[in-house]
């Protein structure tokens, strides 16, 4: 049902935690739809220098958040920004299509933390 | 690796005993019941004498046992076939909402082409209070379906006492003893129900056999049509490898039900306690007292069902869970839900159910396993971080 690549995210997640003075955090989904990804960024110089995230929910949903912090580490903002729920899948080597919808959401959870970095980057700016 | 199977209300694995009895009719004894000539005959002699071991299972009257390729045929005609046989009385159907799909699913259909139906709520141990039954029931009522035993919980119905009420409204009974049969005394004289459906793979039979009891003298008709066989009631030759197996299945499993009862309340237990001493937040399911042997049901707070699978299957350990992503849908089990869970709760259940096989090393691995399994489920957890353990 899982490709090994899911199986090998899902049994040895990567980067999971969280950090301790996060530029940005970002979360989506909802425990009654039993997923929630929660994805804390460290940014420096427009790079995201470090990522974590916790996440309730199946193994299509820890793996892909475990792929989106190892896909993000070291990258611009604006290279991130460009990863989506389809590219994570697909570094994945592909979800199940019913996993397709509700657990691949670990990119949106990044895009958010982003939003979020960029927000609070604009408030201390001013 | 280790295997450690901990799923029998799913399936069971096939006896020695029973793949012993059936490998004649899987090699040389290939007749079909309704031939004349020698082989046919030796088939209609097996055939006979396992519809006398399953009677004897339930104490029914070997003429009310009709095989059928198993549980859900045999509620598919139980309930299609006996509303449809006596819409003059009425047209109006009473099941309950933790009824396995085969039930639920068969009561849904008849409803969309023009059938009433009233699903019965259970309690929080997921047990349908007789006085909800009595007050659901109408005139027209022709005929009430409940479970036994439920499959995801364990838990066992009051079904004596149902069965009554339904019958002082003028309503038939059946129930689904899937879950029950050849595990809890079943006797179908002393219960009052009309029918009841029985699956063969739960008892260490084979898979793709299983029979409907029909009480002597209640009536319906066929769902499936094309040939004389089981008294006219179920068309198409036998599966007399599979109907072998079955009997030889039911015949050890009234040798042996007390005994291994006995063994599996005992280990389960075991298992239940032992999983409620050492992880916290959780929540056991269904009704402590009137329950499956061996059926252990929780949900963890704070993790979700199927990752709690698979990390358990990379010990060799072999579960399942109510939880959305098992249940092929987007929300958990109706069971749970039915039980008031709420879904976040829901979507974190793990059953146990353990068989005759396992042995209390098993649980003692598991519950060396587990633990840990969840503790790392639940650091990865926002939602743990955040609730904390209330």
């Amino acid at each position: 049902m899982y490709s090994e690549k899911v199986m090998d995210h899902f049994m040895n997640p990567r980067n999971v935690g969280s950090l301790k003075c996060a530029d940005g955090v970002g979360e989506v989904g909802n425990p009654v739809c039993g997923d929630i990804m929660h994805i804390e960024i460290k940014v420096k110089d427009d790079i995201i220098e470090d990522v974590k995230f916790k996440t309730f929910g199946c193994a299509a949903a820890i793996a892909t958040s475990s792929m989106v912090t190892e896909m993000v580490k070291g990258k611009t903002l604006e290279e991130a920004e460009r990863i989506t729920n389809r590219t994570v899948a697909e570094a994945l080597d592909g979800l199940p299509p019913v996993k397709m919808h509700c657990s691949n959401l670990a990119a949106d959870a990044l895009h958010r933390a982003i939003k979020d970095y960029i927000a609070r980057h604009r408030e201390s700016a001013k | 690796m280790r295997e450690i199977y901990m799923d029998h209300s799913a399936t069971t694995p096939v006896d020695r005993q029973v793949f012993e009895a059936m490998i004649p009719f899987l090699t040389h004894e290939y007749g079909n019941p309704s031939s004349v000539h020698t082989k046919g005959r030796a088939a209609k002699k097996a055939l006979e004498n396992a519809r006398e071991q399953v009677a004897a299972l339930i104490n029914a009257n070997p003429r009310e046992i009709f095989f059928t390729s198993g549980g859900t045929e045999a509620d598919n005609q139980a309930i299609v076939s006996y509303v449809n046989s006596n819409v003059k009385k009425g047209k109006h159907i009473i099941t309950s909402a933790i009824e396995h799909h085969a039930v639920l699913d068969t009561c849904e259909h008849l409803h969309k082409n023009g059938f009433e139906l009233t699903v019965l709520p259970v309690n929080s141990a997921g047990l349908v209070e007789p006085e909800v039954l009595k007050k659901a029931l109408r005139p027209e009522t022709t005929l009430v379906t409940i479970m036994h035993a439920n499959n995801e919980i364990g838990t066992v119905q009051p079904i004596k006492e149902l069965a009554s009420i339904a019958h002082q409204a003028g309503a038939a009974f059946h129930t689904d003893a899937v879950q029950t049969i050849g595990k809890l005394p079943l006797d179908v004289e002393d219960l009052g129900i009309d029918m009841l459906s029985a699956s063969s793979h739960k008892l260490y039979g084979p898979k793709g056999v299983g029979c409907l009891y029909i009480k002597k003298g209640v009536k319906l008709g066929n769902l499936l049509y094309g040939g004389p066989q089981e008294n006219k009631m179920r068309a198409g030759t036998e599966n007399i490898p599979g109907i072998v197996g079955f009997g030889q299945a039911a015949q050890l499993a009234r040798e042996r039900m007390d005994e291994i009862s006995a063994y599996l309340n005992k280990l389960g237990g075991r298992l239940r306690e032992g999983i409620l001493a050492s992880i916290p937040d959780t929540i056991v399911t269904g009704d402590l007292h009137h329950r499956v042997p061996g059926s252990v049901s929780v949900c963890f707070k704070f993790v979700e069902g199927e990752s709690i699978l698979l990390m358990l299957d990379s010990y060799g350990i072999m579960a399942s869970s109510g939880s959305a992503c098992t249940s092929g849908s987007l929300d958990p089990s109706h069971v749970l839900l039915a039980i008031g869970l709420p879904h976040e709760i829901a979507h974190g259940s793990l059953r146990l159910t353990l068989g005759k096989d396992n042995t209390e090393a098993d649980v003692d691995f598991v519950l060396e396993v587990l633990p840990k399994i969840i503790g790392n489920l639940r650091q990865m957890s926002p939602l743990y971080s955040k609730g904390g353990s209330n």
